[in-house]
């Protein structure tokens, strides 16, 4: 298999991977492209690229509900999405560290417990939560985010930061100990700092499927004013007529946009973040 | 000396209980708890509005003889995992394979088909989706320009739910990029045997990878498979479960009766049978894995 190839196969596996690499994201660079087109040439014609440019796909669609713009939906969502990735990533690096180096007991039920749960599906447990979230009086807030992120309800992200520790060498904990360090200022002064890359994919991917949550959001929030990008774009999707599809391409467009943005920025992480836990996705 | 040497391996045996308390404490409250009233719910009337009575085996019972349309989204449910989650596996294999090669910019292409995999159950996707696949859609007019006839992708019944398993299929990049790292621990020496001993390409394609990538193609079919079976944004945005029902999948079926009827015991009972299904889905998974998957140590770590 790690044969090299000569020009000529060369040039044909190129063409194959462009070729099916356009067949896959053509349907995102249509929606993009879509998205400055007036309306009855989305669909009226098969070209590409806009014959004229118009942004008021945009402009209009913006606005959302009238009383409460997109420019609203994304506050909230950077309000429910920021404090859920940090306090994952805290939460779940304690959890796996405590995992990871120390030994107590009835670590290995506890453990299996925790591994179990990445397999608990949330459709079983999510009517007991609501009824749970109601009685705190915490519905159409965010709390039913934030709280559980924060006592690390996320087995993934602290399975992946497990897996993690366990490859950093235990001399740095042991000569730490020896040089005062106790454990906590360990985590904090030698194990951090080394897991920069774990803690950065472990917050890409939390950022990014908290951003796409539809399900959660739609059963939690039910004021507008409190609506996510995705409920947003949701009621709009509900509430305009054939005649405006554009200004929901717009919307869609810009709500796409921070995930890809964050995609190319760190793609390596992904990639790595993946292949150390077989995470979903 | 000792006596203090006692203490300090005492208090590190509890220490280490302390760091991971947040998530006893999360998986008490918001895992656990949940878990097990969701299963006595299911034996209740419980709605917000009443206080809840114990019915025994009524919802089940109910669920079982007069509830056409539970069937209807169990079966499609079941035939829509069936359909997806081994499209979808095939497809990253083959990618994957593809993509096992030393190349410049394979990193590129790498990222390119990973793309549509981060946006994942998002809304807007499932609203591209919707705009692709419309009657006067673009696939539609794509088709026509090479002189296929249009296909109603949403609205004939019998196409809807391959419509929205495509949008799954789609999104094939992580288990992708779990094949891939697969692909590059098979020893190379493996394939130089085999073509010593004059063996095909496709041939050790299925005595060598094959058998030496059952451990990830085990790995994700159960992850796929869960997922799968909880799908919902992509039915729900796209065709709203219809036309006739026929994408009306389980878990909407759940949402409608729990958040849309709030008949919480019902819906609670529908969610017990959705995880047992997974349950013994993932269970014969387990069992059969133990003929078909290969661990180089044997199983044993």
């Amino acid at each position: 298999m790690k044969k090299e190839y000569n020009i000529f196969e060369k040039t044909i596996m190129y063409v194959l991977l462009s070729a099916f690499g356009i067949f896959m994201i053509y349907p995102l660079i249509w929606l993009f492209l879509s998205s400055f087109k007036p309306n009855n040439e989305i669909f009226g014609s098969v070209d590409l690229l806009p014959k004229n440019v118009v942004w008021d796909a945009f402009y209009n669609g913006w606005k959302g509900s009238g009383q409460f713009s997109f420019g609203v939906f994304f506050v909230n969502t950077f309000e429910l999405v920021i404090p859920v990735v940090v306090f994952t990533l805290i939460s779940s690096t304690l959890v796996a560290y405590g995992f990871a180096r120390f030994k107590f007991p009835l670590k290995k039920i506890l453990f299996t417990l925790m591994i179990s749960t990445l397999m608990l599906p949330n459709a079983v447990i999510i009517i007991p939560r609501y009824i749970l979230f109601k009685n705190f009086d915490w519905l159409n807030s965010y709390l039913p985010f934030t709280i559980p992120a924060l006592f690390a309800c996320y087995p993934f992200f602290i399975f992946m930061l497990v897996q993690f520790f366990r490859g950093l060498p235990r001399d740095l904990d042991e000569s730490a100990t020896i040089d005062g360090c106790n454990s906590f200022t360990i985590l904090v002064r030698i194990l951090l700092p080394l897991c920069k890359p774990a803690l950065f994919s472990a917050g890409i991917f939390q950022f990014i499927w908290t951003w796409n949550d539809f399900f959660n959001s739609m059963i939690y929030i039910n004021s507008v004013k409190k609506y996510t990008v995705a409920l947003g774009l949701r009621m709009s999707l509900d509430t305009t007529t054939a005649a405006n599809w554009n200004e929901i391409m717009a919307m869609s467009v810009i709500a796409i946009i921070p995930c890809v943005l964050i995609f190319f920025f760190a793609q390596k992480y992904f990639v790595e973040g993946i292949a150390t836990t077989g995470i979903k996705g | 000396m000792k006596i203090k040497a006692a203490t300090t391996s005492k208090k590190k045996r509890y220490i280490g209980l302390l760091y991971i308390s947040p998530w006893i404490i999360g998986f008490l409250v918001f895992q656990l708890y949940p878990f097990v009233s969701s299963f006595v719910y299911s034996f209740t009337d419980y709605s917000i509005t009443n206080t809840p009575s114990f019915l025994g085996f009524k919802n089940y019972i109910s669920m079982f003889k007069n509830d056409d349309l539970f069937y209807q989204s169990l079966g499609i449910t079941i035939k829509y995992v069936f359909m997806s989650v081994p499209m979808k596996l095939a497809f990253a294999l083959l990618v994957a394979m593809l993509l096992n090669i030393k190349l410049k910019f394979v990193n590129v292409f790498r990222t390119v088909y990973y793309l549509p995999s981060i946006l994942g159950g998002s809304v807007a996707v499932a609203v591209l989706w919707k705009f692709l696949f419309m009657k006067e859609g673009v696939v539609n007019k794509v088709l026509s320009v090479l002189h296929i006839p249009s296909v109603d992708w949403l609205g004939n019944p019998s196409v809807a739910l391959f419509t929205i398993g495509l949008l799954t299929v789609w999104q094939f990049g992580s288990s992708m990029v779990l094949f891939l790292a697969g692909l590059k621990q098979i020893p190379a020496e493996l394939y130089e045997a085999g073509t010593v001993d004059g063996a095909s390409k496709i041939r050790m394609f299925f005595t060598i990878t094959i058998p030496l990538l059952t451990p990830i193609i085990f790995f994700n079919l159960i992850m796929q498979m869960v997922n799968a079976f909880q799908d919902f944004t992509g039915p729900f945005v796209i065709t709203g479960g219809g036309p006739l029902n026929s994408t009306y999948l389980y878990a909407m079926k759940l949402y409608d009766e729990g958040f849309k009827f709030y008949k919480m015991g019902y819906a609670s009972a529908l969610s017990w049978i959705l995880f047992l299904l997974i349950l013994a889905f993932t269970a014969l998974t387990f069992k059969s894995s133990q003929s078909w998957t290969h661990y180089e140590d044997g199983g044993d770590f």
